[in-house]
């Protein structure tokens, strides 16, 4: 191993979005030496395509509102199936999460007192978004990085994690690649953050980008952590669908926060049609009664407008709509803000997205309606941790952000993904860099297990002839779309699952050509892997789940069963090169808790 | 990338992608620069030549805004006369050095030169010829920044022209309360030497651009607010006024020589 | 329906390259990367090109496109008239490592040298608000460069860098530029940046002449509402003798703390 380029850390951060960079910050302060890897260039990943705003209880617009609204509002999003200590922690620390970002120099808009404006978002029950017009990820990236560049922590760019190494059970530390010269980099570290993001790139429609290859679920598996709720994959209820070049693009939910609204050809607001009886008394059942939400529900005691319903049903619903004929021109829906709003407020309040819409798509939106479809934007599922530290079920191994499973449950919220991201990344970054202080030596590289696992990433240069692997990524896109998609069934998910064995078994016969610098083939090839993990994950776990709950639907099995399921996590292990499916009873929550559910119905 | 771990310094290796074209546009990028060039030009000589004639600049109630104020006796009797140097026979001369330099200094201008003249560059992403580049870091260049005492004239002389604009409301005899072609020429040039000025980068630094915290000045918040709708068509206004002023150097010579008769409205 | 559409795309690295021909079937709506994409896809696996978001939101994909700085994932092919063979170059300022592919680590650097947010503590009204309190107009100026995404086209074409590597050492350029403004302009920021800007980050090299607003994707006023200001402002400081001769005699503040 001596050729290897080889670095020593206490801690590294797999991972430079929202929870990475947050961990970053937290490590560094604590003292820790700290490093971050990221597959992009730094400021580049994910987070910078969230739009809405981050979900915390500040109470600025709305006084009445506080973690334990902020708590039930997610807990009944996520039906219940969330990890209630998470989302606990999650809705008393997002708050103090949101100001002191503000503190490292992010600037969100503002209430006329001078206080952080909030937003309204899809099953929160108050105004809750702190944002930034619609570009609050980018603002909280940038913040972040600016803060990580302060501090002095190295920062590895395009450089991708092949696999996690380990000193016994305790991690060790990673191997990568140098994408500009392709050279293999090892990284030993005490203890290692997770924050890779989601695995949206297994389907086709999707609103992630490359990097969403399901990395670190891949990469935590084969270290011999456990993964949980891998059925639930958020499916955002609008996305751009034409021209097809675009199709998947998100358009924040924050067009519906605004006051849009979705209509279909018929002209017809036909969420008022799709209130399920579980959220039944807290929608409007009238167009007036939802208009005056936006601005006199405390005086009115108007209630919700059904646009604002959680995110898997607006989905199914649009589903719903498009299969009975009356969808648009391109199969979706029509969101309209043009005739609602203003087209100063339209441009003030959204401006990327007309931007967006008129670049890409040449459509007016503060003239025309969009048109807009269900995408794939969000894995619920990921690493189980142990909720105040985020630490796996390998020592030293944390994760925080997308990749960590538990905090949604079967949905996740709008807006509560980047109050996680900031919450966890925080608690990630703090409670690694306590974890590697504390230890006595620092972890053992097993040199033999590096070169195997190197030997193993060039071999896809060896072969004279074999798969391509952008056509093997491109049929497992087409084949989770038509077979574990929005509505699942059995038949179509055994047909799925046997179809991805094969092509893991393709995977094997891949070849690249060209060198290794630079090199978007051989990536592809190396990423490939993890993304048929991911999805062998998804599509065993939702096979399992005999009933709908959440972003979870099967038209065999269309009804929530509360009674068995409803008690139950699906937990995923690697177990002699194999992944087993177990049940495991979920956490119950202390009375105090359970009480606030009583209380409200 | 690298790691480029703390190292500092930044990289300046090199190591470009070999293309050796200058530029790799289609499209006729030289046409810009070539118009303000050729506008800029036009004025130039025009000015130089106007500045010459020591004659048919003033016919009352008008005089020609390249010799306003009129600090020499070479103008007796016409608007604004304040004879300050009796004996220099080339009236403008000295006054056009203050315009001058406002124009020459201002960013708007510069920017239009640079790329016309000095083709640093000539255009976006079109190389440029020079070896060796300093910018504004240098003298003369540097002197640049003096940019807002230019302006502190201009303001004097837009004052006077004004002035001029409405003294111009008289008959060729002087009495008040009439109006001529050549009085709405000067009312224009002064107007457009106001939206030109209010529009001045240093002008909008003063009025508020260099506060930070606006909410406390709320009146200079507006005022900021007010010159920056200015700002955003600086360029628009420097080239209307300043073909307007040649225009009204033109019109008070055509009437003054006796060439057209100036028509008068009441 | 898609049309066969003619490209010349450089591919190399720093050892040397050259343009090559490839004619690829481009569909309706489609942007240059798409089309980079189906080439990499479909004749050439190793092109290399660096993307993200492909919505115009993360700034990884600048390249040059007829000559034109520009991200590929926002320029659309319909821009051009179908018999055009359009030219694909990388940035031609920073180093290229492959292809489309260059470093961009002097941005990097640069960045870590900008004297970070130093906040005021906060008053007794704040505490007691929990945060800091904030007018709207007091950060309307700088929410617009906080849309920079960072693809550093301005950086590219910027001309002090893009014709003489030898200024890299004494010039920030556009986006650091607006980085700074953002700092100096911020209500609560407590540093003076000045100096550093017009010593070390060659604030004086920019001649205003303004490539870098034409080619921001996030049309961001870099020039106008960025550089001129900072420009004024360092002239408060160091060329403007009456505001030196107040300072001395304790006449006039310095107004960027009012
Ligand atoms: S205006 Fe200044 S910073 Fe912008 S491109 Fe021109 S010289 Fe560079
Ligand atoms: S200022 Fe504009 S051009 Fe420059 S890096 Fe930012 S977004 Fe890109
Ligand atoms: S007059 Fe143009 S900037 Fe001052
Ligand atoms: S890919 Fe993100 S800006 Fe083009």
């Amino acid at each position: 191993m001596a050729d290897i380029e080889s670095h020593d850390y206490d801690v590294i951060v797999i991972g430079a979005g929202g929870a990475g960079l947050s961990a970053v910050v937290q490590s560094a302060a604590a003292g820790a030496n700290t490093a971050v890897i990221c597959k992009s260039l730094l400021g580049k990943a994910h987070t910078v395509m969230a739009e809405g705003g981050i979900a915390a209880a500040l109470g600025n617009v709305y006084p009445e509102d506080n973690w334990k609204v902020h708590f039930r509002d997610t807990m009944r999003g996520g039906k219940m199936l969330n990890n209630w200590r998470m989302a606990q922690i999650h809705a008393q620390e997002a708050p103090e999460r949101v100001l002191e970002l503000e503190t490292m120099g992010a600037l969100f808009d503002r209430t006329r007192d001078g206080r952080v404006l909030q937003r309204d978002f899809g099953g929160h029950q108050y105004a809750r978004l702190a944002h930034v017009g619609d570009r609050t990820g980018l603002e909280m990236i940038r913040t972040l990085q600016q803060n990580a560049v302060a501090k002095g922590v190295d920062v590895f760019m395009e450089h991708c994690v092949i696999d996690l190494l380990k000193d016994g059970e305790h991690v060790a530390g990673a191997l990568g690649y140098r994408k500009e010269t392709g050279q293999f980099v090892v990284w030993r570290a005490k203890a290692v953050v997770l924050a890779t993001g989601g695995i949206g790139k297994i389907y086709k429609v999707t609103s992630n980008s490359w990097e969403y290859t399901g990395d670190g679920h891949s990469l935590a598996l084969r270290a011999g952590a456990d993964i949980i709720d891998m059925e639930f994959v958020q499916l955002h209820p609008t996305g751009m669908i034409w021209p097809p070049s675009v199709r998947g693009i998100l358009v924040t939910e924050g067009v519906r926060g605004e006051r849009g609204v979705l209509r279909n050809s018929e002209g017809r607001r036909f969420m008022f049609d799709y209130i399920p009886e579980y959220f039944a008394g807290d929608y409007a059942d009238s167009e007036e009664e939802a208009d005056k939400w936006y601005t006199q529900r405390t005086e009115t005691g108007a209630r919700r407008p059904p646009e604002l319903l959680p995110r898997d049903e607006v989905a199914r619903a649009i589903a719903a709509e498009v299969e009975a004929g009356r969808g648009s021109p391109h199969g979706g829906v029509f969101l309209d803000i043009a005739s609602r709003r203003t087209p100063e407020e339209i441009k003030r309040a959204l401006p990327s997205m007309y931007h967006q819409f008129k670049e890409l798509a040449g459509v007016d939106i503060t003239k025309e309606p969009m048109e807009v479809g269900p995408t794939c934007h969000y894995v619920m599922g990921g690493v189980r941790t142990e909720p105040d530290t985020t630490e796996s079920s390998v020592p030293g191994l944390f994760a925080a952000g997308e990749v960590a499973g538990g905090m949604h449950g079967a949905n996740r919220l709008g807006g509560n993904s980047l109050s996680d991201l900031l919450v966890f990344g925080h608690r990630a970054g703090r409670y690694a860099a306590e974890h590697a202080l504390g230890l006595e030596r620092a972890p053992h590289i097993d040199d033999a297990e590096v070169e195997r696992l190197t030997a193993l990433a060039v071999e896809p240069f060896e072969r004279d002839e074999g798969e391509n692997p952008f056509e093997l990524h491109a049929e497992l896109q087409d084949t989770m779309q038509d077979n574990v998609g929005l509505i699942r069934n059995e038949e179509d998910m055994k047909k799925g699952l046997e179809k991805i064995k094969e092509l893991q078994e393709r995977a094997r016969r891949v070849r690249v050509i060209g060198n290794r610098q630079y090199n978007p083939g051989w990536s592809e090839a190396l990423d490939l892997r993890n993304l048929l993990t991911a999805a062998e994950m998804v599509a065993l776990s939702a096979l399992a789940r005999r009933e709908s709950r959440g972003a979870h639907t099967r038209r065999d099995y269309p009804e929530t069963d509360n009674e068995h399921f409803g008690k139950v996590n699906h937990v995923l292990r690697l177990k002699d090169g194999e992944i087993q499916l177990n049940e495991e009873p979920l956490p119950q929550m202390p009375e105090e808790l359970r009480q606030l559910f009583e209380e409200k119905r | 990338m690298a790691a480029r771990v703390a190292t500092g310094e930044p990289e300046t290796a090199g190591g470009r992608a070999s293309i050796s074209a200058r530029t790799l546009r289609k499209d006729a990028w030289w046409r810009s620069p070539a118009t303000t060039a050729g506008v800029l030009l036009a004025f130039v000589i025009y000015s130089t030549w106007a500045a010459f004639q020591t004659t048919d600049y003033t016919w009352e109630p008008y005089i020609s805004p390249f010799f306003s104020p009129c600090i020499a006796d070479a103008c007796h009797g016409s608007s604004s006369t304040w004879s300050f140097v009796p004996w220099w026979p080339l009236p403008a001369i000295l006054i056009l050095i203050f315009p001058l330099g406002f124009r020459l200094t201002c960013y708007y201008y510069r920017k239009a030169y640079y790329r016309a003249f000095w083709l640093a560059p000539p255009a976006c992403a079109v190389a440029e010829p020079h070896r060796r580049y300093t910018g504004e870091t240098r003298f003369p260049l540097v002197l640049q920044n003096i940019h807002r005492y230019f302006l502190y004239f201009a303001v004097i002389f837009n004052i006077i022209l004004s002035y001029d604009a409405i003294v111009a409301f008289r008959d060729h005899s002087g009495a008040w309360g009439h109006m001529g072609l050549g009085t709405l020429v000067l009312l224009i040039n002064a107007a457009l030497l106001w939206t030109y000025t209010l529009g001045c980068h240093s002008c909008r630094h003063l009025c508020g651009g260099k506060l930070n915290i606006f909410s406390r000045h709320r009146f200079r918040l507006r005022l900021w607010k007010f010159v920056s709708w200015f700002n955003e068509r600086h360029m628009q206004f420097a080239w209307a006024s300043l073909v307007w002023v040649a225009l009204s150097d033109v019109y008070v010579r055509l009437v003054a020589s006796g060439l057209i008769h100036d028509p008068r409205f009441f | 329906m898609a049309t066969e559409r003619r490209f010349r795309v450089w591919r190399g690295d720093a050892k040397g390259g050259d343009f090559h021909d490839y004619t690829v079937p481009v569909e309706e709506g489609e942007v240059v990367l798409d089309v980079m994409h189906r080439l990499q896809a479909q004749q050439a696996n190793d092109l290399a090109v660096r993307w993200n978001c492909k919505a115009g939101k993360c700034g990884s994909c600048s390249a040059e496109v007829n000559g034109h700085p520009t991200l590929m994932c926002m320029t659309r092919m319909s821009d051009f008239p179908p018999d055009d063979v359009v030219t694909v170059s990388p940035i031609r300022t920073f180093p290229v490592i492959r292809d489309l592919v260059t470093d961009v680590s002097f941005n990097y650097e640069v960045a870590k040298r900008i004297v970070p947010f130093q906040p005021r503590p906060m008053t007794e009204e704040e505490k007691e608000a929990g945060s800091y309190l904030l007018a709207q107009e007091d950060i309307d100026r700088l929410q617009e460069f906080r849309k920079c995404i960072e693809c550093f086209l301005c950086q590219n074409v910027c001309h002090v860098i893009r014709d003489h590597e030898e200024n890299k050492r004494n010039f920030a350029g556009p986006r650091f530029f607006i980085r700074n403004a953002e700092l100096e302009m911020h209500p609560l920021d407590t540093a003076d940046r000045r100096d550093q800007l017009q010593d070390e980050f060659g604030l004086g090299y920019c001649n205003i002449t303004k490539c870098c607003t034409e080619v921001c994707p996030e049309g961001i006023h870099i020039t106008d509402n960025g550089i001129i200001p900072l420009k004024e402002r360092v002239v408060d400081k160091r060329y403007d003798p009456i505001a030196w001769l107040g300072r001395k005699i304790g006449f006039a503040k310095d107004q960027r703390r009012l």
